[in-house]
């Protein structure tokens, strides 16, 4: 029997980390063309570029790179986090990587946050 | 056939002795994982790099002067966002592929020609914005 939906299963750290990864990571890969789409626009020159640039440049656009960002930040550290239990020669309870994991992708949306008013 | 009777066909015991099916789509898999893994080293080097690029990049606002400034005839960001391009074309469809396969019953064919498209199109999208980056 496949068992599609357990709760007590899901209400893990793992579990939560393995979510975190899976949804960064879909969402990265529906932006990943749009942004290679908007770069592709330094083709046709600057004027091209910079009018895309002007039409982003406000709140709801500036929350949304903050988001993708912390997106990008969150699905590298649990990819890390996921390396380190397949290669790394380490045996144990893991449940500390997860908290690296999320520390380091909040500490990389704070820094970006600072850069992005500053 | 119904989806519950491809999926008994497809891990009975006696599948798993022949040559194609199964045998060869466990072998495709770990192909697959193989190269997400192989992927992902790579992509975890360039994305460091890349947040610490925009970072330190965001501030004070971009212009498309500013951003064709540091990119323009600069062939090390090109050799350095190129690898990063080809590996995210690796990276990001096999991911999807998986997903697509975990999610729904039908693993296989239609979600390796999904994931092919959206390679192919991240290949061609990516590279040619960075060539339109540093050749423009």
């Amino acid at each position: 029997m496949i068992r599609t939906s357990d709760y007590r299963a899901r209400m893990h750290p793992g579990y939560w980390a393995f979510a975190v990864h899976r949804v960064s990571g879909l969402a990265l890969a529906v932006f990943l063309p749009v942004h290679f789409w908007a770069l592709g626009l330094g083709l046709q020159g600057e004027a091209a570029l910079d009018g895309f640039l002007r039409v982003t440049d406000n709140a709801m656009f500036r929350l949304g790179e903050w988001g993708l960002v912390v997106l990008l930040a969150a699905h590298l550290t649990c990819g890390v986090r996921l390396l380190l239990i397949e290669f790394a020669p380490w045996s144990g309870p893991r449940k500390n990587l997860i908290a690296w994991a999320m520390g380091g992708a909040i500490a990389v949306g704070l820094a970006f946050a600072l850069a992005l008013i500053g | 056939m119904s989806a519950k009777e491809r999926f008994q066909a497809r891990t009975a015991p006696e599948a798993w002795s022949a040559e194609s099916g199964p045998v060869s789509d466990v072998r495709r898999q770990a192909l697959l994982w193989y190269w997400q893994r192989v992927s992902a080293m790579v992509l975890a080097l360039c994305v460091v790099v890349h947040l610490a690029g925009i970072i330190y990049a965001v501030r004070g606002g971009l212009t498309a002067a500013e951003i064709l400034g540091r990119t323009r005839g600069n062939w090390a960001f090109g050799a350095f966002y190129a690898v990063f391009v080809v590996a995210c074309a690796i990276h990001a469809p096999i991911g999807v592929a998986n997903v697509i396969g975990e999610t729904t019953v039908g693993r296989g064919s239609s979600a390796l020609v999904i994931a092919s498209v959206l390679g192919v199109a991240m290949l061609l999208m990516g590279l040619s914005a960075v060539y339109g980056l540093v050749a423009s």
